[in-house]
Formats: structure tokens, sequence, C-alpha cells
């Protein structure tokens, strides 16, 4: 197949391109949900991004709160943004952040007004910037302009034998065409670890990544009541016949194909060297690793999943693909794309690449993706510790 | 010929069920994906798509390979067509 070389996205301020035109209401804290949620009721063309945290975190962990924050607010695949948190201050420094991008961006603070005069204020605006957003129009961008971004759940076998190596034929076809790609889920690598080590494409790339792995790893033993055989693998994972964390490991990381990385990113770093794959040190729950790729700047998902994981991102399309007959059956309405048939050898990995770049630039392109269609857009805020 | 089972790579000692099930002396084609060689194998119990099947015989004690890769330990000695799961196998991790 003929790699297509252009996709229709949106043109932003600072010259990223977005898959997706929203416009979004972030609320800073949990408290500020409800304020956010109901200007997004008032304004049609918005979409609230209710989390549960923000309040009382300190160091490492409130950084990543901020980095989280001001990433999903950069994100190409917004075109403006209303933040609203409890207190000046916080809010501010949201704002400020995101308006660098050269985006519409306007804050509201709840204190000494309280949330109806604050929900009056902030729908006259986000009316403003729906209105504005709902003229922009899409172009036709080249495909280096998308930043892929992967991450797989409720792996079953066949995500190692077939949908996670697709994704891996797609990177390896894609990444010299110059796109930005990324995979995290640190724990998942667990016994994988040091061959993944070796796909550094610098010794000091390969030595981060074993230092965050290690760090990890330490963690997750520090923590652990038992030998994590309810978590790590789940119980679909084994449903599906995955027995251990080092077969799961190992199937996870197909879906790499045969590319090396440039750096290791912390949880919602923005990658800094140019076109490439990164390593994200994420959390393994998809939920969560989805919205620190999407803060990162990544614009458009892949999923690889084997028994049926259904998760969504409110800004980061989700496209879906799975190589289990029995999930394509089961559950067909959450599938963008069934490479089932390489089980069953009718279907090369190659063939299923490329179905798999069709399914992805028709999506970048504006086809709502089953998880958009269904409603899923977890947005879930990774928690480093309890707060003070 | 339809492919029953598929193996990863040469070295692995477990293939993975790719048909909705296998019984017990099914006889089953397995497709080797690194070198696209094809081999028989005797089924010894009932095993669902996605399940492994030991493609040797097992003791306690021994490392299963997939991938070319250890995923694991025997911890219940397993005859060769034996379901492979966690029954039989453990991790080294954790």
């Amino acid at each position: 197949m003929e790699i297509p070389k252009s996709f229709l996205g949106y043109k932003r301020e600072n010259g990223r391109v977005g898959t997706r035109n929203h416009v979004i209401i972030l609320p800073v804290d949990d408290i500020s949900n409800a304020c956010a949620e109901a200007v997004a009721n008032n304004i049609k063309g918005t979409m609230a991004l209710p989390h549960s945290y923000g309040r009382l975190q300190f160091g490492a962990d409130l950084d990543l709160h901020f980095r989280t924050m001001i990433g999903t607010g950069k994100n190409p695949n917004v075109a403006a943004v209303i933040v609203i948190g409890i207190e000046p201050k916080w809010t501010k420094k949201i704002v400020d952040e995101i308006a660098k991008t050269g985006k519409p961006v306007e804050g509201f603070h709840i204190e000494r007004t309280g949330d109806i005069g604050t929900i009056m204020k902030a729908s006259k605006k986000a009316q403003e910037f729906a209105m504005w957003a709902s003229e922009k129009q899409r172009e036709e961008c080249p495909l280096s302009d998308l930043w892929i971004s992967v991450k797989c759940g409720e792996s079953d076998t066949t995500s190692g034998l077939a949908a996670n190596p697709t994704v891996g034929n797609l990177m390896d076809k894609l990444e010299p065409l110059g796109v930005h790609l990324c995979f995290g889920e640190t724990s998942e690598l667990t016994g994988a670890e040091k061959v993944c080590a070796t796909r550094g494409a610098t010794p000091e790339a390969s030595e981060k990544f074993m230092k965050t792995w290690s760090d990890y790893n330490d963690f997750i033993l520090k923590e652990a009541t038992d030998d994590l055989s309810d978590s790590q693998p789940t119980a679909g994972n084994i449903a599906g016949g995955l027995t251990t964390i080092e077969e799961k490991a190992f199937g996870n990381f197909q879906k790499i194909g045969n590319c090396k990385f440039i750096d290791v990113l912390e949880p919602a770093e923005e990658p800094t060297k140019g076109k490439g794959l990164y390593f994200m040190d994420t959390s393994s729950a998809a939920a969560e690793c989805i919205t620190l790729q999407a803060a990162a700047g990544f614009n458009i998902h892949l999923f690889p999943t084997g028994q049926g994981n259904i998760v969504g991102n409110p800004i980061e399309p989700v496209v879906k693909l799975t190589a289990n007959p029995l999930t394509v059956k089961g559950m067909g309405e959450h599938i963008d794309c069934d490479v089932s048939k390489i089980l069953s050898r009718e279907m090369t990995m190659s063939e299923a690449g490329d179905e798999l770049i069709k399914s992805m630039i028709r999506v970048a392109n504006g086809r709502l993706t089953c998880a958009e269609s269904l409603g899923h857009k977890e947005f879930v805020m990774t928690k480093l510790y309890r707060s003070a | 010929m339809a492919t029953d089972i598929i193996i990863h790579d040469e070295k692995d000692n477990v293939g993975v069920v790719v048909i909705d099930k296998i019984i017990p002396k099914q006889d089953c084609a397995c497709w080797i994906m690194e070198n696209d060689k094809t081999i028989q194998i005797q089924s010894e119990d009932e095993i669902q798509l996605g399940h492994k099947i030991a493609m040797v015989d097992l003791n306690e004690g021994d490392t299963i390979l997939k991938y070319g890769h250890d995923i694991g330990k025997v911890v219940k000695s397993i005859k060769k067509g034996e379901h492979v799961h966690v029954h039989n196998v453990k991790t080294k991790k954790w």
C-alpha cells in the first residue's frame, strides 16, 4: 500500500496540528467540577473535563498535576480553553502557560463570587470561544504532524500474537515519515525490561529507561501486599490466556516494532528532541496512561485490546483494534479496526498494519472513533502520593 | 491447511490456540511464525482460544519460553499437549 502523505487537520497558532477541535472547560480542582459542568451544559460545543484532584497536593505530585492540566489545555486537539478553579493563583498559573500557545484561554475563580456568578461569566466567554472555534476549517497537513501515542489494555495472548505487532508494523512504516510516537506502561514491561533497554537509541536513553523501570519496580515491591496476582496480570488477562507478567510484557513490547526510543519522558512531559519514538514513564492503567500522553501533546492514540478494554479520552481520539475474533463478535461496537484474520492467517501482519494506517487516518480526518461515539471520555489524573 | 496453534519463536516450548478451542486427542497443526514452519501436536486437554499448550514435557522448575524469552517457571510438571496456565506456571518476578 502507498501510505497517504497527508491528512486533514486543524492548524493551531503555535504550528501544531489538531485532529479535533474541542473547546474545553477545565476545572483546576475537584470542587470546581460542578461549575465547569454547568458551563459545558449551558454552552453547546464545549466539553467539561471533571476529575478528582487538585487540592493540597505538593512537590512532584503537584508538579505533575499542573503539567497534566497545562498540557491538556495546550494539546492541539483543543481550540480554546476556559479554566475554572476555586482560587485565583493556581487558576492563573494554568491560564498563563496555556496562553503561550497563542490559543484563546481565559480563567475564572469561584472564591468571592460563588458558583452561579462564575457560571454566568464563564458561560459568556465559553459561548464566544465555541462560536469562534466552530468556524475553524480542516486543512491538508503532512502526516508528520501526527503525534501518535499507543497503549494496550485488557490484553490476552492474541494481543501479543497479532494486535500489538500490528501497531509495531504501523510504527515501522510511519517512523521514517517523521511522526512523533510514544509508548509507556512502565510496570507492564516487567520481565521484558532488559530487552526493552536494548532498544534505546543512545546509551543515555537505555540507562534512563532502566533507572525509570527500577524505580517503578521498587515502588511496586514496597507497596505490594502479595504477589500482585490479582492485579498483574488482571483477571481479564488470565481469562484470555495470559499467565505471567513476563508473558504480558513481551506481548506489550511488540507495539514498538523495530523502532528505537530516543528519550525517556516524565509523566505528561512534552517531547522536545524532535520526531521519533519516546518512552513515557506511566502507570499501566489505560485512562491514566492516555491522559498523560494527551497532556504531552499527542493528538491520536492507538489502543490494541484482547478481551475488550473500552477506554476513551476526552481530547485525544482512541482508535481501538483487536485480533480476538470473540471480542469482534461480542463487542464490535468498540472496535475501530478488526485484525482477527491474522490468527486464521487470512491476513498478513503487513496487511494488518496497512488497515490500521487507513483506520487511523480516517479518524485523524474527523471520523468519530467507536469510543467517541459511545461517549467515552475518561480523564484520569495520575496521583503520585497522598496530599498534605 | 488451517492453523490451530501459533508459536512465536522456534525456541518456544509453548504454543497459543487460535481456534475457538481444541479438544483432547485432537491432531493440531502448529505454525511457527519466526521461520514459517508447520509442525503437528496431539492435545491432551480441552484448551480455549488464546490459551497455551505445552509443546514438550516440562518438569517443575523448568523455564517457559515464549517469544524466545523467559516468561516464568513451571510449578507443577506438565506433559506435552497439556494446558499451560496459572495452575502450573508462575512468574519469576514480584
